[in-house]
């Protein structure tokens, strides 16, 4: 049997993968598969804690999650589009119009 | 070394990779291809945990529906290779020193998560199946199950109103 800890440290792991992209990246398309490995990693804690308490709340909430991550995702894609049309690029850096 | 541990290492180290891969990849394509692979090995690593319905789910919603949104919205926009700007800026060392403290954080905080595992015991047929996660959705959680799918809705619509040029 592995030791829960071990996933939540590779669910840490991806998480900060994850951020560093976020931070990182400057295509706004690779911004948001950071983000949906971030929202994957919160899966993967919650699965870890549900299998440690053995009740299926966790499992319920990674449910949750997927369905919000594929609200997120077709909005985010749908923003990206309309600020290609707009602007004809996706790099955040020329995306600058609310900047102080 | 029984064939839990040795799965689990295989995963773990796969889905670390190509979560890497995602990140350092330089066109989009790649980045979504990797994704996918990511997407698949942490529905491995689920079914370890015994959530056979998530990693179906998995699947089944990310690697199939979201990823293939991904890859529409990619060859629509038809973009190419980032430009390989300098390696190392300040900004990304910034961000690197940010997610390296945030897991040093983190991994203090596991370290004092108690080891204890419940026994299933008599659950162990039922854990994680699909009955018993939609017992608890229908009963318990009905009034959040309702939410998400109106949620769903609204970002239906309003993906397609953002999207589109003109109604």
């Amino acid at each position: 049997m592995v030791p829960i800890s071990y996933y939540l440290f590779l669910a840490a792991a991806l998480f900060c993968m994850g951020m560093f992209g976020v931070l990182v990246r400057r295509n706004a398309l690779v911004v948001f598969m950071c983000v949906e490995l971030m929202l994957n990693a919160a899966n993967l804690t919650f699965l870890a804690f549900a299998r440690m308490r053995g009740d299926s709340i966790g499992h319920v909430s990674a449910v949750f999650v997927i369905a919000v991550a594929a609200a997120e995702a077709a909005v985010g894609l749908a923003i990206v589009i309309a600020v290609f049309r707009s602007r004809g690029s996706v790099n955040i850096e020329d995306i600058k119009t609310m900047k102080h | 070394m029984n064939i839990e541990q040795v799965l689990f290492g295989a995963f773990a180290f796969l889905t670390l990779l190509s979560a890497g891969l995602v990140i350092f990849a330089r066109s989009p394509i790649s980045s979504a291809m990797a994704l996918v692979s990511t997407f698949f090995f942490l529905a491995g690593i689920y079914v370890l945990l015994w959530a056979h319905t998530v990693a179906a789910l998995q699947v089944l919603v990310y690697a199939g529906a979201i990823m293939v949104l991904f890859l529409f919205v990619i060859m629509l926009l038809n973009l190419g290779d980032e430009l390989p700007g300098s390696r190392l800026t300040f900004s990304r060392i910034l961000g690197g020193g940010a997610a390296a403290g945030l897991f040093a954080v983190l991994a203090l905080a596991i370290a004092r998560v108690p080891g204890r595992v419940a026994d299933l015991g008599t659950q162990q047929e039922s854990f994680g199946t699909l009955k018993a996660i939609g017992a608890s959705i229908f009963t318990t959680w009905l009034l959040p199950f309702e939410a998400v799918s109106l949620l769903l809705l609204v970002a239906m619509v309003g993906a397609v109103v953002v999207a589109k040029s003109r109604i």
